[in-house]
């Protein structure tokens, strides 16, 4: 058993109502730059619908992720290595800009600089590809809400799909039948696909916390990565001849912050932990034969942190004792192997995705309430799980690779919270037999109503800060003193030879820390942390913080109580 | 003359090829790569590079046997003078052809495709004057020893011992000087390729990734301690596209 650390995250679909926040801080945050104009890094698509870029999970075309040759070994699906060397002066099954779509800006100068005349002045759109005049005909949500599903609709993979496996059944109006929103970043897998395929070795999985990334410099542009990913999430910098990747936002993680896109999350729909899993076992299990069985194998690939056999192979691989603190407190722990709630998104493709996504219950209870049911009451839930047979089918296609049963337990469970909730909250006994229909108590169901309802920051984000005492060397954290209690602890630390002494710690460390403390205190800014210095960057203006202002009384000397509160303050990085 | 060109440059050009990749490498990993652009247009691409690599792979295999194996030798293993001949000129016209057609296929995608020709840069203009340069008369040596010179191939009694002469740092002048002009100008284009190619895209192929073949398919990396040297740069500055499409 190798333990090793995972950061994972975990998306109540039920919480999504498709705003694109995330998209959009996200954007801001990593890809608003030349070349990746059409990069979203993280993108929330409308389901049913063709994904982005455009069916992307059409891996009989795409060929991405991996499949069990004859002797039921993994392989590469686009193929193996050599055939990849020879594919590689023209990658044979790289999506083009088209399938994704070409991005375009508005000639908003001509409503400023045009002369004046009878008519208004137009902003035209501008391609950012070309520079030239553009018809728009696609975006990346462009089938949002199901725009135009009437007729793309039958485009999307997974609608094909359970359409043929249906077609007797049901007559499929999956349009007025439900929809959900589903979104999308790396999924920082732990059998990762288009690392496989990179010629180079650029991508790579970081031994600490198993975030995927692509090493700038090593990367030479042969594309590869791009097929291999089943996700379709690496994309191609056309302006640096790069791959470019979700980075887990690793700068935020290392100082215990969550990534960009669960910070602006208006649903609170995401949370972030750590998983511990036994390296040695991800290759065993990602080449389980039946493709059903990939769930249950990938969760054994996780292991219980509680467990004191795990505790110590953890710590013999040397994982810190507030990482392992930090694994047991995990949210993403509790909602994949306790509550066993998470699904991993299309499990068939055998990568064994970090990324998981609690099922959407309210498809079905919308569906009931319009029909007039009591869509609270888990006797009718359970009885429209089962019946509705489209919605727990194609959701089965997304996470389960078609098992229906995994679907409807996990639904079941959701319901059953729902139902049990509802009746505490209008003052009645708990009925007990509602958790036991599903198999659970109403203290684990009420736990598991917390987590899921009302869990605030801290739970939802358990983040471990990275260990700077590892990091001697990275770029910018680079202090040999930043050790725990150590002299260059801190953002404005006092260092041996005076405060200036010592490497400086970078400001993006400083800020990190700043906006952290400012997120959890009700003071305005920067009062203790900062040691009595405001750095002006966090101040919200509110009243005016100690330390803003030179002290009125220059000759008077330094109060003995600063200084100690100076060197017990926390904010290490 | 014929020692600048024979003797003198022949070294420049080592020295210029080996210290700017070795510098490049250095200093700007960021910029090494292929800077593909299929991403823009992949139909003609998917025709017009193949064969244009692949060619080229198979004119390089060409250029050592006929350069770096003596006469003597391939003479030793019963190869006839007419053989080695009639082998080196039909495999090396294919080659050759494959090549010149490939990168005419990709120049024209270049010019036709809007968004290929956009990210065109003046750096690659050069490249592909010089490349074709070295092609067309790499070419012309072949068919013009075909065609016009009765004799036939000579380049093995004159430029082959040129060129290992140069190894052992005692360059054969004279023979190279006796070379037919269309060996004398595939040549010194050739040079200059090589001095321009540390500082084109062309240093993509440097590190063509037979490594793949080797590795293990996951790659673990510790967070503070990676095998890349240039680390010190980070993100490189690329402009913004919208302030350019602005003004155009």
């Amino acid at each position: 058993m190798r333990v090793m650390a995972q950061m994972g995250m975990v998306m109540n679909l039920d919480k999504c109502i498709g705003c694109h926040t995330c998209s959009v801080t996200c954007k801001q945050a990593w890809t608003n730059r030349a070349g990746v104009e059409y990069v979203w890094f993280n993108n929330v698509e409308t389901r049913p619908g063709q994904g982005y870029p455009r069916r992307y999970e059409d891996q009989e075309k795409w060929k991405g992720g991996w499949e069990l040759n004859k002797r039921g070994r993994l392989k590469l699906k686009a193929g193996g290595r050599v055939k990849k060397l020879f594919g590689l002066f023209a990658s044979p099954l790289q999506p083009e800009l088209k399938d994704y779509y070409e991005p375009w800006t508005y000639d908003y100068k001509t409503l400023v600089d045009a002369p004046l005349g009878d008519d208004f002045p137009v902003a035209r759109p501008k391609s950012l590809i070309t520079g030239k005049d553009t018809k728009i005909t696609w975006s990346a949500n462009w089938d949002d809400d199901l725009g135009g599903t009437e007729e793309m609709g039958h485009l999307d993979p997974i609608v094909e799909k359970v359409r043929r496996e249906s077609e007797d059944k049901i007559k499929f109006e999956f349009e007025q039948t439900f929809m959900f929103y589903l979104p999308r970043i790396c999924e920082h897998c732990l059998n990762p696909s288009c690392m496989a395929s990179c010629p180079s070795g650029a991508i790579y999985k970081r031994v600490e916390d198993g975030i995927v990334l692509v090493d700038q410099d090593q990367c030479r542009g042969w594309r590869q990565c791009m097929t291999g990913c089943p996700y379709k999430k690496i994309y191609f910098n056309h302006k640096t001849g790069k791959a470019e990747k979700c980075t887990f936002c690793y700068p935020r993680i290392e100082v215990g912050l969550p990534t960009v896109c669960s910070e602006t999350c208006v649903g609170r729909l995401r949370y972030l932990g750590l998983f511990l899993y036994d390296a040695d076992a991800v290759t065993a299990a990602a080449s389980v034969t039946d493709p059903q069985h990939l769930y249950q194998a990938q969760m054994d690939v996780l292991l219980d942190p509680n467990d004191p056999a795990v505790i110590a192979a953890a710590r013999e691989q040397g994982i810190q004792e507030d990482w392992i603190d930090a694994a047991q407190k995990s949210p993403v722990y509790a909602l994949t192997k306790v509550y066993k709630l998470a699904l991993p998104l299309h499990p068939e493709y055998r990568t064994m995705p970090m990324v998981w996504y609690i099922p959407p219950l309210s498809p079905v209870v919308d569906l009931l309430r319009e029909q007039g049911h009591d869509a609270e009451d888990s006797g009718v839930l359970f009885g429209a799980i089962d019946s509705l047979r489209i919605p727990v089918e194609y959701l089965a296609e997304l996470f389960t690779a078609g098992d229906t049963e995994l679907v409807t337990e996990v639904l079941r469970k959701l319901a059953a919270m729902r139902a049990y909730m509802r009746g505490i909250s209008l003052g009645n006994d708990p009925d007990e037999s509602i958790p036991a229909s599903v198999g659970m108590d109403g203290e684990t169901m009420y736990e598991m109503y917390r987590l899921m309802a009302i869990a605030k920051y801290d739970e939802r984000y358990v983040i471990p800060k990275a260990h700077a005492e590892q990091a001697h060397d990275l770029e910018e954290m680079g202090c040999s003193l930043d050790f725990d209690g150590g002299p260059g602890m801190g953002a404005m630390g006092d260092s041996p030879f005076g405060e200036a002494s010592g490497r400086p710690t970078p400001v993006a460390v400083e800020t990190f820390n700043a906006l952290k403390d400012r997120q959890t205190s009700d003071s305005v800014a920067g009062a203790e942390t900062l040691r009595g210095r405001v750095n002006l960057l966090n101040w919200d203006g509110n009243g005016a913080p100690a330390g803003l202002f030179p002290q009125h009384h220059p000759t008077e000397p330094p109060r003995e109580d600063d200084r100690e509160d100076a060197l017990e303050g926390g904010g290490g990085s | 003359m014929d020692i600048f060109l024979w003797g003198v440059l022949p070294y420049v050009m080592v020295v210029i090829l080996v210290g700017g990749s070795l510098w490049r490498y250095k200093y700007d990993q960021f910029g090494w790569t292929t800077r593909s652009s299929q991403l823009y247009e992949s139909k003609l691409l998917r025709i017009g590079s193949p064969v244009f690599h692949f060619g080229l792979l198979a004119v390089i295999a060409g250029h050592f046997f006929g350069l770096v194996i003596p006469k003597s030798w391939t003479e030793a293993v019963g190869m006839s003078e007419d053989l080695y001949h009639f082998n080196a000129l039909f495999v090396g016209t294919i080659a050759g052809v494959g090549t010149l057609g490939g990168i005419v296929l990709l120049i024209y995608r270049r010019r036709k495709t809007g968004p290929v020709f956009m990210a065109t840069t003046k750096n690659d203009k050069l490249m592909y004057v010089v490349l074709v340069a070295a092609i067309v008369f790499g070419l012309w040596t072949t068919l013009a020893s075909v065609f016009f010179d009765e004799h036939g191939v000579t380049y093995r009694e004159t430029v082959s011992p040129w060129f290992r002469s140069l190894f052992i740092f005692q360059p054969d002048v004279a023979s190279m000087a006796a070379a037919p002009l269309s060996f004398h100008m595939h040549t010194i284009v050739g040079m200059l390729l090589f001095m321009v190619w540390p500082f084109t895209r062309l240093v993509h192929a440097f590190t063509a990734p037979l490594h793949y073949l080797f590795r293990p398919y996951i790659v673990y990396r510790s967070r503070d301690k990676g095998p890349t040297v240039a680390n010190q740069h980070g993100w490189s500055d690329v402009g913004t596209r919208d302030s350019d499409t602005r003004h155009r």
